[in-house]
């Protein structure tokens, strides 16, 4: 299935775009789609951390994706 | 009664204030964030906040309902700022109510100091020979 795939801040430098489509497993969850990103974006590593959000909704362990689903990267947060 | 906003204009002290004045209130506890002129002894020419908008909303908007499960707080008032803020600039206001002070202490600092580290907002600093995304390399 192919799911697009949000960016922001960091992230956004990262992919060099705002969105990315990954083509990944039916059956992926949000583990197997961060490992799958930074094997295909490697300067994810060097950040301090990111999470994932499903739906807006931060994936808490992994959590399955479907093709419907609004999935964003979420760097290290700095508001305030 | 909570109220969170992301907003892309000037951020309004007064709103926000009287947004949480309540007859039933006994003190209002406000946090202003502001944009301060220097980083780790560099100049900061400006901040450029970026959110991911629905989901922000989202998260500020169970800050304001956690902090009321906690503390008896009556109204809080959550705005953001998005876009480009010069120095002295606000990003964020937080304004709580509450019949006393104490909850309204612990609930505002608890909506900031959880704020910093949940609602997907970033900001970029831009000094003069160069930018950073702040926390996001160790």
């Amino acid at each position: 299935m192919k799911i697009r795939i949000l960016a922001f801040g960091i992230v956004k430098d990262i992919f060099g775009q705002d969105n990315i489509t990954v083509d990944i497993e039916d059956d992926a969850d949000t583990e197997r789609l961060r490992t799958k990103l930074e094997t295909q974006y490697p300067r994810l590593k060097e950040l301090q951390s990111f999470m994932i959000a499903v739906n807006e909704e931060y994936a808490q362990g992994s959590v399955v994706i479907n093709e419907s689903d609004e999935v964003a990267i979420i760097p290290p947060v700095s508001g305030g | 009664m909570i109220e969170v906003e992301l907003l892309s204009e000037t951020l309004d002290i007064d709103h926000c204030i009287k947004q949480v004045f309540s007859p039933d209130c006994g003190g209002i506890d406000v946090f202003i964030g502001t944009v301060r002129n220097v980083t780790k002894g560099k100049k900061v020419i400006r901040l450029e906040f970026e959110a991911y908008e629905p989901m922000a909303v989202k998260e500020m908007q169970k800050l304001g309902e956690k902090a009321k499960e906690q503390w008896p707080v009556q109204k809080v008032v959550i705005h953001h700022r998005t876009g480009v803020l010069e120095v002295g600039d606000i990003p964020v206001i937080i304004a709580v109510s509450a019949a006393h002070r104490d909850a309204a202490f612990d609930a505002c600092r608890y909506i900031i100091d959880t704020l910093k580290e949940t609602v997907p907002i970033w900001k970029k600093e831009v000094f003069e020979d160069g930018e950073v995304w702040v926390a996001a390399h160790p």
